[in-house]
């Protein structure tokens, strides 16, 4: 059953991420350059649309909190996110985007593939060293506590309710925002 | 063609939420690791061994959290690994449909040919090296975009919110300075 979840979820997510555009790196390098927004737009309209749907599921009880993964907050999320940044925006490409541009025939996501695999392997063989730093100890935390959930809140503010909140967030600066904000592009001058 | 961010984000709001709703939140990244110790174990069968409680290895890494990541390479067929040869199987049947990318785009993407020309090797040096650190940092961070960013701040995940940071902190200035041309 497992499987064929992850077959269909899998195909679903991977036929979307093709459909918005974020296996084609032109639209990936418009949006950090800030000259089109058009898929930061979709992206926050997801995050948003997802927590709404996640945490009002919660509240009345079809949604299992159980469900929930949180990951550790560590000085190493900032290093690593920061790495991740860098490489994202020189190739265009990232780990879910980057194997399905591949998919879609572009060979340079798989030169970008063979690179994180040797990226992941060299982590793999320098993961003690990071370990033995402290930058990897921290918390899993959400911002407040959610009821009926394992995770500790940052805040004592209400966690279900907040993700609500964070949610229709998401959603008003996914409208909010618009389509460019750098270099505005010169319109050529209409013909005589 | 490709969605209005109205309804391509509505659609990938969606899949997220079936996946938390079903199953568990997407994450992606973990996975250059698992096939990494695949190929690795297949190589050299002692990287890992089942032991009385499960499976661990002989790389600090894969025998951290008890073994879970040596238990997914010793069975490839699992949720999270199958999920992203799904990925790629949705991805390829989507853009089929759509008439595909054309050849010139195959090689590199215009935004790059705009900004630093037709030379094939320079981009896919790059995308190599980009790959490596893309990697790196995510196993570092625990997650990518899609496990720390999406996953994680959907679920209003303090780490998710220091990863987006990071991220965008590094790829905006990146981008201004690599990309200036629009193309």
């Amino acid at each position: 059953m497992d499987l064929i979840l992850a077959i269909v979820i899998g195909a679903a997510f991977g036929a979307v991420l093709d459909r918005i555009g974020a296996t084609n790196p032109n639209f990936i390098g418009k949006m950090l350059n800030l000259t089109n927004l058009h898929l930061m737009k979709t992206i926050l309209l997801a995050i948003g649309t997802a927590s709404v749907l996640m945490f009002g599921g919660q509240m009345l009880g079809l949604v299992d909190v159980g469900h929930m993964s949180v990951k550790t907050a560590y000085v190493g999320v900032f290093i690593g996110g920061l790495m991740l940044g860098l490489g994202w925006a020189a190739s265009g490409f990232c780990p879910g985007t980057g194997v399905c541009a591949a998919a879609t025939g572009r060979k340079d996501a798989l030169y970008f593939i063979a690179g994180g695999l040797l990226g992941a392997a060299a982590y793999m063989g320098t993961y003690p060293m990071w370990k033995a730093s402290g930058l990897l100890s921290g918390k899993a935390l959400t911002l407040g506590a959610v009821p009926g959930s394992k995770y500790e809140g940052l805040t004592a503010l209400p966690g279900d309710i907040m993700g609500i909140v964070l949610g229709l967030g998401f959603i008003v600066i996914a409208f909010a925002l618009p389509d460019r904000l750098s270099g505005q592009r010169v319109e050529a001058a209409p013909a005589e | 063609m490709t969605l209005s961010w109205k309804t391509g984000g509505l659609a990938l709001g969606l899949v997220f939420f079936l996946a938390v709703l079903l199953v568990k939140p997407i994450g992606v990244s973990t996975q250059f690791v698992i096939l990494d110790g695949i190929a690795w174990d297949a190589v050299s069968s002692e990287v890992v061994t089942k032991t009385e409680e499960g499976y661990t290895s002989t790389n600090a890494y894969l025998a951290k959290s008890g073994g879970k990541y040596a238990k997914s390479v010793a069975n490839p067929m699992n949720y999270s690994f199958i999920f992203v040869l799904a990925m790629m199987l949705g991805a390829g049947v989507s853009s089929y449909l759509r008439k595909g990318v054309s050849a010139e785009e195959k090689t590199m993407p215009a935004l790059w040919r705009a900004n630093f020309g037709d030379s094939a090797f320079k981009r896919y040096a790059v995308a190599f090296l980009g790959g490596f650190i893309v990697l790196y940092g995510a196993r570092l961070a625990g997650g990518c975009t899609s496990g720390h960013m999406m996953s994680g701040m959907m679920q209003t995940a303090i780490s998710g919110y220091i990863f987006a940071a990071g991220a965008f902190a590094a790829a905006i200035p990146t981008a201004l300075l690599m990309f200036k041309s629009e193309g």
